[in-house]
């Protein structure tokens, strides 16, 4: 299979006025063909200062610092302003978090949705349009003729995210970046957006980076799963590999959070105690330490590489070194060994 | 991987989870946050420092200079500045610094006092309407939007015109003779500039009360039953306080500008005494041979505005609780 | 819209009600009439002067005449100029007012509108700093220091533009009272665009329109200027009300026999019908302006349409 996206050893940092907050700190994702890969993490992590950086759309004061970002075998940050142009909304685009704020409210959805095709694929007004209304019938908008002309705020949420999605899809990109579709929409509206993207997807053979805090709905979509933690990856590996093997304690606190639908079970959910690090000084050792109930005297000491489990498998943490005492996992719970 | 580390590296720590919670950065209170915002604002500073210098010279300046506004020296008519007079005089022989420092009194008073009425009918009006709310509100604002639509200096204009005599004989006739000192034409600016511009500040104030009345810590005040002016004055007022500072600040050179205007079409202050308005409407008929009688009123005028205006959005910047980090 | 349109005529109507109103009692609260002197009128003289102009009629039958006289537009005689009545004096002065007005606001817009968005989008460069400097210079100085000062270098001491602009005949007598009546509001619109750029470009929907891959002046000059400018619109009408009381100073000092000057005199004079004549025509105008840039408002911002609906 064909890797779409390979993004190698990324820094991006914010230079505020009190420092230097460097929100992503060496990240690695490869993307293949066709596949979707979930970015998993709290907010402030760093997933979506990384799918910004790889459009190139960082706002200041944020930058990209080093690293290399290879779509298609080309380097997307050597790249001039006037190329990127022609990839964002054409080869990579993009579904954002809240569709009440990200369409344009003075312009029609059918303008805005016509936008990349005029410009992409140097389509006139008669034909934009025409594949505006195919488009919309896509993403399950009835009455698309009359829907075109309407203003954003004439759409309820889940219309116009379905509309956001449409715009993506517009050009027929091989790579969609979803940050968050989900999150700003009604739990039922949830399952409609997810079951739309689920059926795209298979039609349009496309890569999709579905960027989300939810453990629950990459389980539904995606066939790996990378985690995110203060700016860096602490696991990565197959959904099933995540979801039944997770390595690293973050993930248990992931998992432990994912509420199940079982009326039985006397279940709590547990939330993971304290906040994410300061990222103005990340620490010198594993970032989750002080959240960590595991953490070593290594961990401060010694931020820990990633240890291979199995061959799609990597966690970053010190209880899987072999001098590590042995912690396993269950749903119900940890047990010291 | 790391193969000279220290196996007793491997320990766990415990009882270790708290540190997560700590608060990284100290915290400070509202208005230390909101005076350190603002020292930093260099132009707020400038604007500070200009308006303390202004008000201290009005007020000390006339207390030692050897002229009074009023005196008029023979033989020293329409000179340019000089070392004894800096800003030179006009052409009565009246020292002109000492004329623009009088006038610096009344402009400021006028600032000043006009600023205060404003405040005081904006913040009664806006607090009652903001939370008596329902259909008073909606009368209230009604009214509010009415004279926001109508160019108010007209009707500043047209109060003045018919309120100068019912003033002029209150103040020969009634109990407030007392105050005739200051001149029926003063107060009558202060009260027409008092009157007319309220608006703004009653907009704010019921904004800003709308907001706070159904915020919990009032809920509570009322849960155990405290009075109406009672939540207004104890809780909803200390709360509104940023935006109200900021609405007088800017108020009072807009009423100082107010003033300079209708003076400088005929119906500001009077002589003897002169507003800052008044000297440069005076000087404007000779500005071609006696430029400077102009140019000092005027740049008063325009530094006191600016001061007051950098210091006002220094204060907006540093008070507004939306722009907190 | 329809009934967006209805629901603002009444309130307009409300409002002109209002202050026709507010001003006829106003003005009929004035002690001792409009013929009081230092030096008194001859007894005869007063009545005379009172019987003609019906103010030995009850007040609420001169209310009511004055409604009859305003429906049919016309203001009444004027006190001091005799033989000249208020609208022919309105007549004569107001479509100098209204030209020298007209040029300001586009020359007001026309400057104001681009300079906010260099400043905007030159964000702490040097574009940026020298137009916010000369705006906030712009703002706080007032019209009548600013006309001097340009009738005093460019007029006196260079000789570049005329001092006195007389009737604006010819296009150089036009340049200094333009710049003069439009600096507040140039600089205020300027500031006002560049505030509101900012705003904007932090918006999601532009990041959407970047996403989408357009080029940045589509993104700039489609995307976000529509939405920046809204502002500026709400201003019309503050701004308008602000050019035209700033025109009585202007027209004094410039000379120009405009409206400015006909109501500045009246002022003076106390020539009570004029002034109240006066300022319910300039109250009228305001009131319409407003009115139509409402109207402007709800085309350019599709989302008020619903707003206006629901409240009316």
């Amino acid at each position: 299979m064909e890797k779409v996206l390979e993004v190698k050893n990324l820094h991006t940092s914010f230079f505020t006025h009190v420092g230097e907050v460097k929100a992503v700190r060496g990240v690695n994702i490869d993307i293949y063909q066709g596949e979707a890969v979930g970015i998993v993490g709290e907010s402030g992590c760093g997933k979506s200062v990384t799918s910004l950086s790889i459009m190139r759309l960082v706002p200041p004061p944020g930058k990209i610092i080093c690293g290399e970002i290879y779509f298609k075998g080309e380097d997307l940050l050597k790249k001039s302003e006037k190329e990127m142009q022609k990839i964002r909304g054409n080869k990579i685009s993009m579904v954002f978090q809240d569709p009440m704020t990200s369409l344009n409210p003075v312009y029609t959805v059918g303008d805005q949705l016509m936008e990349p095709l005029r410009i992409h694929k140097k389509m006139d007004a008669k034909s934009a349009r025409r594949q505006a209304i195919e488009l919309l019938k896509a993403v399950g908008i009835p009455d698309p003729e009359r829907r075109l002309n309407q203003y954003p705020h004439e759409f309820s949420g889940g219309m116009r995210q379905r509309v956001m999605i449409a715009m993506a899809l517009s050009c027929q990109p091989e790579l969609v970046i979803a940050d968050e579709p989900t999150t700003a929409l009604d739990v039922t509206i949830q399952a409609q957006i997810l079951e739309l993207l689920k059926q795209l997807k298979a039609e349009f053979n496309m890569s999709i980076m579905l960027i989300t805090h939810d453990l629950g709905i990459v389980a539904d979509l995606c066939s790996r799963v990378i985690v995110m933690y203060a700016g860096i990856i602490v696991e990565e590996g197959t959904t099933r590999e995540i979801f039944y093997n997770p390595k690293h304690p973050y993930t248990w606190g992931l998992l432990k959070s994912i509420p199940r639908i079982n009326i039985l079970s006397k279940e709590r959910l547990i939330p993971i105690d304290g906040q994410p690090p300061d990222l103005l000084k990340p620490p010198q050792g594993c970032p989750f330490m002080p959240r960590c109930r595991y953490a070593m005297r290594i961990c401060k000491e010694q931020c820990p590489g990633l240890y291979s489990v199995s061959e799609s498998h990597k966690a970053a943490c010190w209880l899987l070194d072999p001098r590590a005492p042995a912690v396993t996992w269950d749903r119900e719970g940890v047990n010291f060994g | 991987m790391q193969v000279q580390i220290d196996p007793s590296l491997f320990e766990p720590i415990r009882g270790r989870t708290d540190v997560a919670d700590e608060i990284v950065r100290p915290s400070i209170t509202y208005w230390q946050d909101a005076w350190r915002r603002f020292k930093k604002n260099k132009p707020a500073m400038i604007g500070l420092v200009t308006v303390i210098i202004i008000i201290l010279s009005a007020i000390f300046v006339p207390m030692f200079w050897p002229y009074d506004y009023a005196t008029q020296i023979r033989g020293h008519e329409n000179q340019g500045p000089s070392w004894e007079h800096p800003f030179g005089t006009d052409s009565l022989g009246r020292d002109l610094f000492i004329r623009v420092m009088y006038g610096a009194r009344i402009s400021l008073s006028i600032g000043l006092v006009a600023s205060l009425i404003n405040l005081t009918i904006g913040v009664l009006y806006g607090g009652i309407s903001g939370y008596v709310g329902g259909r008073v509100d909606n009368i209230m604002m009604r009214i509010v939007d009415i004279l926001y639509s109508v160019p108010l200096l007209l009707y500043v204009i047209l109060l003045q015109v018919v309120l100068e005599k019912p003033i002029e004989q209150a103040f020969e006739t009634s109990f407030l003779r007392v105050f005739k000192g200051i001149g029926s034409d003063l107060i009558l600016i202060y009260i027409v500039l008092g009157l007319v511009y309220w608006v703004n500040m009653a907009r704010i104030v019921r904004g800003q009360v709308l907001s706070l009345k159904n915020q919990e810590f009032v809920l509570a005040a009322k849960a155990q039953g405290a009075s109406a002016w009672r939540i207004i004055w104890k809780h909803l007022i200390p709360n509104a306080i940023g935006p109200i500072i900021v609405t007088v600040t800017l108020a009072i050179p807009s009423a100082i500008f107010t003033e300079a205007f209708l003076s400088f079409i005929g119906i500001g202050v009077s002589a003897p005494m002169a507003s800052w308005g008044t000297l440069a409407s005076d000087a404007y008929r000779g500005i071609r041979s006696y430029p400077y009688l102009l140019f000092f009123p005027a740049a008063c005028i325009c530094i006191t505005m600016i001061a007051f205006n950098l210091l006002g959005d220094g204060l907006r910047d540093a008070l507004d609780p939306h722009m907190r980090k | 819209m329809g009934r967006y349109i209805i629901h603002r005529l009444v309130s307009m109507a409300l409002t002109l009600f209002f202050i026709i109103t507010i001003t006829f009692f106003l003005m009929h609260a004035i002690p001792g009439g409009p013929f009081t002197r230092e030096k008194p009128l001859p007894e005869a003289i007063i009545k005379a002067l009172n019987e003609k102009y019906h103010l030995d009629d009850p007040v609420w039958k001169q209310y009511l005449d004055y409604w009859k006289d305003i429906l049919r537009g016309d203001l009444g005689p004027s006190f001091q100029l005799t033989n000249r009545t208020v609208n022919e004096l309105i007549g004569l002065g107001f479509p100098i007012t209204a030209r020298l007005g007209i040029v300001a606001i586009v020359f007001t817009i026309l400057v104001g509108v681009p300079l906010g968005i260099l400043s905007a989008l030159r964000q702490g460069k040097w574009q940026d700093y020298t137009t916010m400097f000369i705006a906030t210079l712009g703002v706080t100085i007032p019209s009548f220091v600013l006309a001097t000062v340009l009738i005093y270098f460019f007029g006196v001491v260079l000789k570049i533009f005329p001092t006195t602009s007389g009737r604006l005949t010819r296009p150089i007598e036009y340049v200094l009272p333009v710049i003069a009546l439009s600096g507040y509001s140039l600089s205020f619109i300027a500031r006002l665009v560049r505030s509101s750029m900012l705003d904007v470009i932090k918006q999601d929907y532009i990041r959407t329109a970047r996403a989408k891959g357009l080029s940045e002046f589509k993104v700039i000059y489609k995307h976000a200027l529509k939405n920046a400018i809204i502002p500026v619109i709400t201003y019309l009408g503050p701004l308008a009300a602000g050019l035209l009381t700033g025109s009585f100073v202007i027209e004094k000092l410039f000379s120009i026999p405009g409206m400015g000057g006909y109501f500045v005199n009246s002022v003076g004079n106390r020539d009570y019908t004029m002034i109240m004549g006066s300022t319910i025509f300039y109250s009228v105008i305001l009131v319409v302006m407003n009115f139509i840039v409402d109207i402007i408002y709800v085309m350019v911002d599709p989302r008020i349409k619903l707003m206006g609906t629901k409240e009316g």
